[in-house]
Formats: structure tokens, sequence, C-alpha cells
């Protein structure tokens, strides 16, 4: 049996149980429906990746044509990293859910949604036939929605989806127009088709086929200018589908920019600048975003359009590298970017799982509020901890790994190209550098403000640690962030195949082994300091063995009646800087002023808001709803004028089609004179 | 052979400070205590027991380990003219970068541990300053792979010791650039004044508040060990060429004390900067991290 008949009827069966069981069982069934799904999918992938691709063609009718499915090392690169985030969410899921239960009946419509989600992704990976593309990335979208206006209720949570709605439909809208432009040139839904057809017409047509596809897949990616949909959707999502968004969903972009910069023939080396400019542009402006924000998920996202932004960097530089062809910088950035793509969707979700489990204990997202849950929660904390210093590119975990191949990239390009190219880099590292220290400032802020010190505000439930089930998929996403950042060389063996799917034209086999080797030292390091660490602590303890270990008040520099609302909380921490990158910001501050001799409590709020979407996204709303106000009076909901209107419209048809004959007819009048 | 220059930033670890203070106490025309002073602090430190807040958790007691681990393997990864580090690979700077912030973010973390409104704020400050000092140690490293085109440590100095004299020049501009760095961490003056008495002023000292005993000798320490760290880096660039180690060490000795005598002399005759003077100043090495990197592409003449 093929496998996209096998995945289509588990998904479908998996759906009749689900519709026909009870809400409580909901979750494991989904479960069963995704593990089988990536237990194929993961088969066709892995030797995929390891060489062998799939490649097998549905007959689709009339409409569709050929739908050739193709799963090539990038599209099994991808399935892999997407299957293990999307089990990890449904291991996570249906515990987060059972807190819900009984309350909304929503809960089997959001589990069929989420194994449609999965079977949609796998698609979007594997089909190569336009019209079906576009469809698969419409059920995408669509089962997206659905999972995200979960708690539907809140109006917050609808308006942030209604807005993922449309935003997710201009990207569509970009998709279409790029795919059918394509295929009304040469009759032909292959994806293949694009190669020859974009070689055949000038670069400049080209390069502006694929900006379009750039852009609608940059929509779905979160870079800036096109990521204003992102801090809405992912904090009103339940947790384990912000994570799957956050770790899967957004690559799905990644993987059409990739797939597009495969297929579209063009001059590489402009590409990769564009890509350069705006990721680097995503990246800060991504982390100087999340550094301030009070929400916890509501950071995390920002959070996401950072990691695209440094994700882009490695995109561009390979472009450049395939461009000047250089095999060491396009394999560095290819590389590093596929290897950030899997790191991100590990920590990132671990990350979203942390906030979710915590949200469920407090009942809150507000970071200011939060404090000391780490005598509460451990093992989430240690969770957090972990997740934290991956995504701030610490060794010894993962996120370091990817980073330093994008920096091996940037400082090969700093000394093998034109001066264009060595200021873009040296721009790059320092941009990247910059990121790295404000993700610390930002991830210190995070879990220094929610797990350490005192709490900060009451809560009437008592805070328990979240159960080992809803732990466990945590601790299977450690195991991977610690393995990469401790093992890099091996990860990079199976990185091989899909990154020499877009340096093949060049000669290669030997920057891998140079890399290969240099990660191989990375390792020997990184055992080296924790060996260092394991050192000193021994010692520490040897030294201190018959020592008493005493115990005392925090030391307030002799105030004798601290108390937890002095501690610094998370705007205090970041308020200095805050004041430094005041002109990028947009801060709405509601503070009132203090009244009388012994003054009344007085309240202040400061609200985050994004500049660019105030500029890129309010500003033309609001000139539009200016215009469009003129002529509302049109739409008066008055059904008697309707049908006037179209009357109106069918009499002008006839007129135009009637005079354009009478045109016609004078035109050969006067061309027989 | 290889260890030759982690020994010998460890002995030197065991002065330096020793001799920043006696020149401000020349300067200050007082009598000054002996250059191993400092270490006789610390080793008392080391034979005391700790002692630990009631708000503080498992990290707070690991920090300070992970502190110092990681300061231990960034000396690890400086070479010592033509022969490499312990460790030495493509992009180790980067390495180098990292693995400190991992150190800064324990120590940060490790403050706000304790809960303390003072360490809050230390800690704050400390994690500003060191992302603002980020970007001119990349942009410094980048502009010497592009002089010499090397991307790791041992390569990079071994490539500008063959060069011609303004190679030097490029030298004395990057060790200003990187005694500011060192300046900024180890937070010493003008950013930050290690001798004040008032906590609202303070950046690194407010930070290990409530670190003592052996905890707080292992952090003092591992200010020693990179300020002698940052002395070798600046060293590499004077190193004679070849491997005549009975020149190189004593220049090797002799740029460490003269670093540590800069930085008495500086802490005696400048002031500290108000707190929020500091992001300037430390974006002042910035650019002048990228006079260097102009530098470099005029004399490789990329230009044109």
């Amino acid at each position: 049996m093929s496998l996209s008949i096998c995945i289509l009827l588990v998904t479908a069966l998996f759906i009749l149980f689900i519709s026909f069981s009870k809400e409580a069982w909901s979750g494991n069934i989904a479960l069963g429906a995704v593990i089988i799904n990536a237990g194929i999918s993961s088969w066709v992938a892995v030797n995929a990746v390891l060489g062998h691709s799939y490649i097998e063609i549905i007959h689709g009718g009339p409409v569709f044509g050929e739908i050739p499915i193709r799963i090539d090392a990038l599209s099994g690169w991808f399935i892999l990293m997407m299957n293990f985030t999307v089990l990890t969410g449904i291991l996570y899921g249906r515990r987060y859910m059972k807190q819900y239960e009984n309350k909304s009946g929503m809960i089997p419509l959001h589990f069929v949604c989420f194994i449609i989600n999965h079977a949609s992704m796998i698609g979007i990976f594997a089909i190569q036939n336009s019209l079906a593309f576009l469809y698969d990335w419409e059920i995408m979208a669509l089962s997206t929605f659905i999972m995200v206006i979960f708690e539907y209720k809140k109006p917050e949570t609808l308006r942030a989806a209604v807005n993922f709605l449309i935003q997710s439909h201009i990207c569509i809208l970009l998709l279409t127009i790029g795919l059918i432009w394509i295929s009304s040139h040469t009759g032909s839904y292959d994806f293949n088709t694009i190669t020859a057809y974009s070689a055949s017409v000038s670069p400049l047509i080209s390069l502006t086929l694929y900006l379009c596809f750039f852009i609608g897949f940059a929509i779905k990616a979160g870079f800036v200018p096109f990521h204003t949909w992102l801090p809405y959707a992912h904090p009103v999502a339940p947790a384990h589908v912000s994570g799957v968004m956050s770790g899967v969903m957004i690559k799905l972009g990644i993987f059409g920019i990739l797939r597009m910069l495969l297929l579209v023939n063009q001059n590489y080396l402009t590409i990769g600048y564009i890509i350069l400019t705006i990721s680097i542009i995503s990246g800060v402006y991504g982390v100087v975003l999340a550094i301030i924000q009070h929400n916890l998920k509501k950071l995390l996202a920002y959070h996401s359009i950072e990691n695209i932004g440094i994700i882009g960097i490695g995109i561009g530089i390979g472009a450049i590298g395939i461009g000047i062809k250089n095999p060491y910088l396009a394999f560095a950035g290819f590389a590093g970017a596929l290897l950030h793509v899997l790191n991100h969707s590990l920590f990132k979700s671990l990350l979203f799982y942390g906030a979710g489990t915590v949200y469920q204990a407090i009942h809150t997202l507000n970071i200011d509020s939060m404090g000391g849950l780490i005598k509460k929660m451990p093992h989430t904390a240690f969770l957090f901890l972990v997740s934290a210093m991956a995504i701030c590119g610490l060794p010894p975990f993962n996120g370091f790994v990817s980073e330093f191949l994008i920096y091996l990239g940037l400082f090969e390009g700093v000394h093998s190209g034109s001066l264009s190219i060595t200021t873009f880099c040296i721009l790059c590292i320092a941009g990247l550098a910059l990121i790295g220290g404000l993700a610390l400032l930002c991830f210190t802020k995070a879990f220094g403000i929610i797990f350490l010190g005192e709490a900060r505000s009451q809560f009437d439930n008592d805070i328990k640690e979240a159960e080992k089930s809803k732990l466990f998929p945590g601790y299977l996403i450690v195991i991977f962030i610690i393995f990469i950042g401790l093992f890099p060389q091996l990860i990079l063996k199976l990185l091989t195949n899909p990154v020499s799917l877009f340096t093949s034209g060049l000669k290669d086999g030997f920057p891998a082994v140079m890399i290969g080797n240099n990660l191989r030292s990375i390792s020997l390091v990184t055992w080296a300091f924790i060996l260092a660490i394991a050192l000193i602590a021994t010692i520490k303890r040897f030294v201190l063995r018959n020592k008493k270990e005493v115990i005392t008040p925090t030391w307030a520099c002799g105030y004798v009646a601290p108390n937890s609302k002095m501690q610094y909380t998370a705007s205090s921490y970041v308020r200095s800087y805050r004041k430094l990158i005041r002109p990028f910001l947009l801060m709405n501050k509601k503070e009132g002023d203090i009244k009388g001799v012994f003054s009344s409590p007085i309240h202040s709020e400061t609200h985050p808001y994004d500049k660019i979407e105030a500029a890129f996204v309010d500003f033309p709303l609001k000139i539009m709803n200016k215009i469009m106000a003129r002529v509302r009076f049109i739409q008066n909901g008055n059904m008697r004028y309707y049908i006037l209107y179209g009357v109106i419209f069918i009499f002008i048809i006839m007129i135009i089609s009637l005079l354009s004959g009478i045109a016609a007819y004078l035109f050969n009048l006067i061309k027989q004179m | 052979m290889a260890g030759l220059v982690f020994i010998l930033i460890i002995i030197t670890s065991f002065f330096f400070l020793g001799i920043v203070i006696r020149t401000k106490s020349i300067f200050s025309g007082r009598k000054g205590p002996g250059i191993f002073q400092p270490m006789k602090d610390i080793w008392r430190l080391l034979r005391k027991e700790n002692v630990y807040s009631q708000t503080t958790s498992f990290i707070f007691k690991i920090a300070p380990d992970i502190y110092f681990a990681s300061v231990l393997i960034a000396i690890m990864l400086i070479p010592f003219g033509n022969q490499k580090g312990i460790f030495s690979f493509d992009g180790d700077f980067v390495f180098f970068a990292y693995i400190l912030a991992v150190g800064k973010f324990f120590s940060i973390i490790g403050a706000l541990d304790t809960g303390s409104s003072f360490e809050g704020m230390g800690a704050s400050r400390e994690a500003l300053y060191s992302f603002l000092a980020e970007p001119a140690f990349f942009i410094l490293m980048g502009s010497l792979a592009l002089l010499t085109g090397y991307s790791s440590f041992a390569d990079i100095f071994s490539g500008i010791q063959f060069g011609s004299y303004i190679s030097y020049a490029i030298g004395i501009l990057a060790s200003f650039v990187l005694v500011l760095i060192a300046m900024i961490e180890n937070s010493r003056m003008p950013v930050d004044d290690p001798k004040t008495h008032l906590e609202l002023t303070m950046i690194h000292e407010v930070m290990v508040l409530d670190n003592s005993g052996f905890d707080l000798g292992l952090i003092l320490h591992a200010t020693n060990l990179k300020f002698a760290m940052y002395g070798a880096l600046i060293a590499n660039f004077f190193l004679t060429p070849g491997r005549e180690w009975y020149y190189s060490i004593p220049i090797f000795i002799g740029v460490q004390a003269l670093f540590a005598v800069v930085v008495g002399t500086l802490e005696s005759f400048i002031a500290r900067f108000r707190m929020n003077h500091n992001p300037q100043f430390i974006f002042t090495i910035s650019s002048i991290s990228l006079l260097i990197f102009f530098a470099v592409l005029l004399i490789l003449g990329k230009y044109f």
C-alpha cells in the first residue's frame, strides 16, 4: 500500500474513533493516530535523509492531474523534525486538556483537528503538485485555526485567531498567485516545471516570482515585517498547540523558502542578500521586543521571530555561498540553518510546554506576579532552565551547535568574498552576537523572575508539580537537546544529504569532513567543561565535608524587614535596557499621580506595543477604514437595495457586451474603409 | 607544551590583582599590601564554610562552580604565540565567548535566586553591559579573521606576528579594545567600582552579596583568572615569531604586568561613570572595533 493512502486511511479511521468514543479517550486515540502516522512517515523520511528518496504518483483525476509525492532528503529532514515535536505535543496535550474535560465539549473536535493538522503537514512536505499543495496548505491553516480558538469564549482568543486566519490567507493568496502564474504558463501543476519555466524567463521575472513565494512563506515563518500574527496567536492557543505552532508550523514557511530556492532558477547572490537583510532585522527585532514582554507566552512568541531570523541568516549565507561558488560557506550556512530548524523545534516546544505547566499551576501568564516556583515545581524549573540555556545558544546544549555552524559560515564569508560580502558578514556577526547577548538578558529575566526568589503574589490554590506523564515529553526532548549538544558530529552526518541537495552544483564533501572535525573538537571541549564542573563540585564537597551549612535569611544590607514585594520584578530587571532602546519601542504607559500627604495606592501599567505593527498594519488599516467609510452607505443592510445592485450589475454587463459588439462592428467598418 | 600557556595564566592570576592594588596604593601615596594579599584573602575564604540564604535553591549552590569552570575552559582555548592552546579549532573564539556567557548566565540567575532587590539590580546591570560588549569582541575577531584569513585564535595570532609593522598598529588598537572589554567583563573602573561602599552603585559586587566562604573564594579567583586571560590575549599580539620560549615567556609576563599597571593607573585617575553613561561608553568600544575593521579593509585594499 502506498504511503499517502496509508496516512489518509489512518487519519480517517482515527477521526471516526474519536467521534464515537468518550471525551476522556479522545486524547489517547489522537496519540495512537499520531504514533502510527509518524511511524509510517518517519520510516520513509529516514530513508530519504540517508539518501533513498521516495517517489509515488497519485492520479488525481481531471482537476488535479497527476499528483507526485516526492520525499527527498530535505522533506525527510523536515518530516522527522515535525513528527517528533507533534509526538511530544500530543503526549503533553492529552494531559494538558484534562483540565478542560466536561466543560466545553470541544475536546474531541480539538484532537480531530490535531490529527488532521499532522497529516496535512506531512502532505505539505511531500506533495509536489501546485493545486494539491494549496489545498493541503489550506487544510493545515484551517485546522490550526480551530485548534487556536479552543478557548473561544475569551474575546482576545477570538481576536487573535481571526487575525491569524486573515494573515494565513494573505499567505495562501501569494502562494496561489505564484503557483497559478507558473502553471498557466507551463500547463502543468508539477513542481518540477517551475525550474524549467524560471530558467526560460528573464532574471527579473524569476526574481519577482521567487519574491512572491518568499513573502508568502515569510508570513507563515514570521519574518519581520510579516510577523504580526505570531505574537497574538501563540499566547492564546493551548500550550501544546503553541508548542507545535512555534516549533513546527512556522517551519513550514522555512521549508517553502528552501524548496523554492531549489526549484526557482535565479541569481543566488541577490536572493542571499535579500534573505540575509530580512533575517538580521527579524533576529534583532524579535529579541529586542521579546525582552520587554510581560506575558510569558508572548515573550516566547517574539523569540520565535528571533530564531526564524537566525535560521534565515543561515539560509542567506548558504545562498551567497552557492552564488560565489564557495562550498564551505554554502555547507556551513545550510547545515546551520537546517540544524537550527531542528534545534528550535526542540527547545521552543519545551519552553511552551513549560509555560503551559506554569499557567495551569497558577492561572496567569504575567511574569511579574510569578516567583519562587523552583521550590514547588523543581522538574518544570529544570526543564525550563535547560531549554532557556539552549535557546540562548549556550554550550553544552544544542542551540550552540547550530549557531556555531552559522558563525563558521560567516567568518569564512568575511575573508572569501568581495567587499560587500565581507561587510554583510561582519554586520551579521555583530548582529548574531547582539542577538546572543540579548537572548541572555531575556532568559535570565524569564527564568530568574518566574522560578527564583520568593513568590511575588499570593495564589488561592496550592501550587503542585505537574504529574509525571506531563513531564515525560519534556524529558524526552531534553535527551535530544543534550545529545545534539554533546555529540554534534553525529548529527552532522544526517545533515549531509539534505545539504548536498543545495550544494550539489559545487564540489563538496571536503567541507563536510572539515566541519565534522571542528564539531568533534566542540564535543571534546564541551565534555571538558562538564568534567571541570564535576571536578570543582567534588573539590568543594571534599573541602566542606566537615563544615556545617549555615542557613540564614537573605542579606538585605541591614534592613530587617524585607518582603517579597521588594524583589526585583521583570519590569525593573529590564528597566535600564528599556530606557536604552526607547526609540525602537512603543510603550503605552498608564500611571496615576500620587495625591495627599499619606498617599493612597496608585496603579502603574505598561503595555509594550509593536512599532512595526503600528506602521505596517495598523496605519494602513486606519486609512483603509477612512476610505471605506465613504462608501459604507452602499452596504446598508436593506434587502431591496441589494436586489437593486444586482439588477444594476446585470444591466451594466449587458450594456458592456452590447457596446463591445457595436464597437467591434464600427471597428470593422473603419477597417473596410 | 600546549599546557604551558594554561599554567602561565594560572600563575599570573595569582599576582595580577596584587599588582593592580599595589599600583593604586603607590599612586595614592599609601604603603599598601603585598602583591599576594588578594590570594591570601581568597585562600582564607576557601577554608570557610558556606552560608546560604533560605530563599535560595540548588541554582545558587552550583552557580559559582559553573562560573569558575567556564573561565577555566575559556583559558584553555588561549594560544601562546605560535603554539596552540589546549583546545584549538576553527571558530574557537566563538566558543570562548559563549562559554564565558554560560558562566555569566549562572552568576546572574544565582544572584536572582536570593530574591534580594540589590542583587537583582546588580544582575540586571551585568546582563545589560555584557550584551553591549559582545558585538565589540566579535567585530574585533572578525576583523582579525579578515586580516589574516584564518578563523581560530592560534592561526590568527601566528598570522599577525609574521605580518608587517601595520599589524602591530592593529595589535595596539586591538589591545586597547581588549583592555576596555576586560574592564567591563571584570566590572572594574570606569564601568564599575569594586571599592564602592554603596550597594546602589555596584554591579558585580552587589551580585555576590550573599555568596560566602568557598563560593565567594571561587568567584573572586575567577575574576583574577579572567584578568590574566585577557592579559594573555593581549600578550599574544606582541609575542615574538618562532618558538624561542626564553623570549616569549618574559614578554608574556611583562605584558601581563604592564596590563595590571595600566588597570591600576586607570583606576587611580578615572572616576566611575554614572550608570546611565555606561552604555554610551560601551558603544564607543564597538565603534573602535568597527574602526579596526575599516583599517583592515584599507590595508587589504578591498575598497578598490
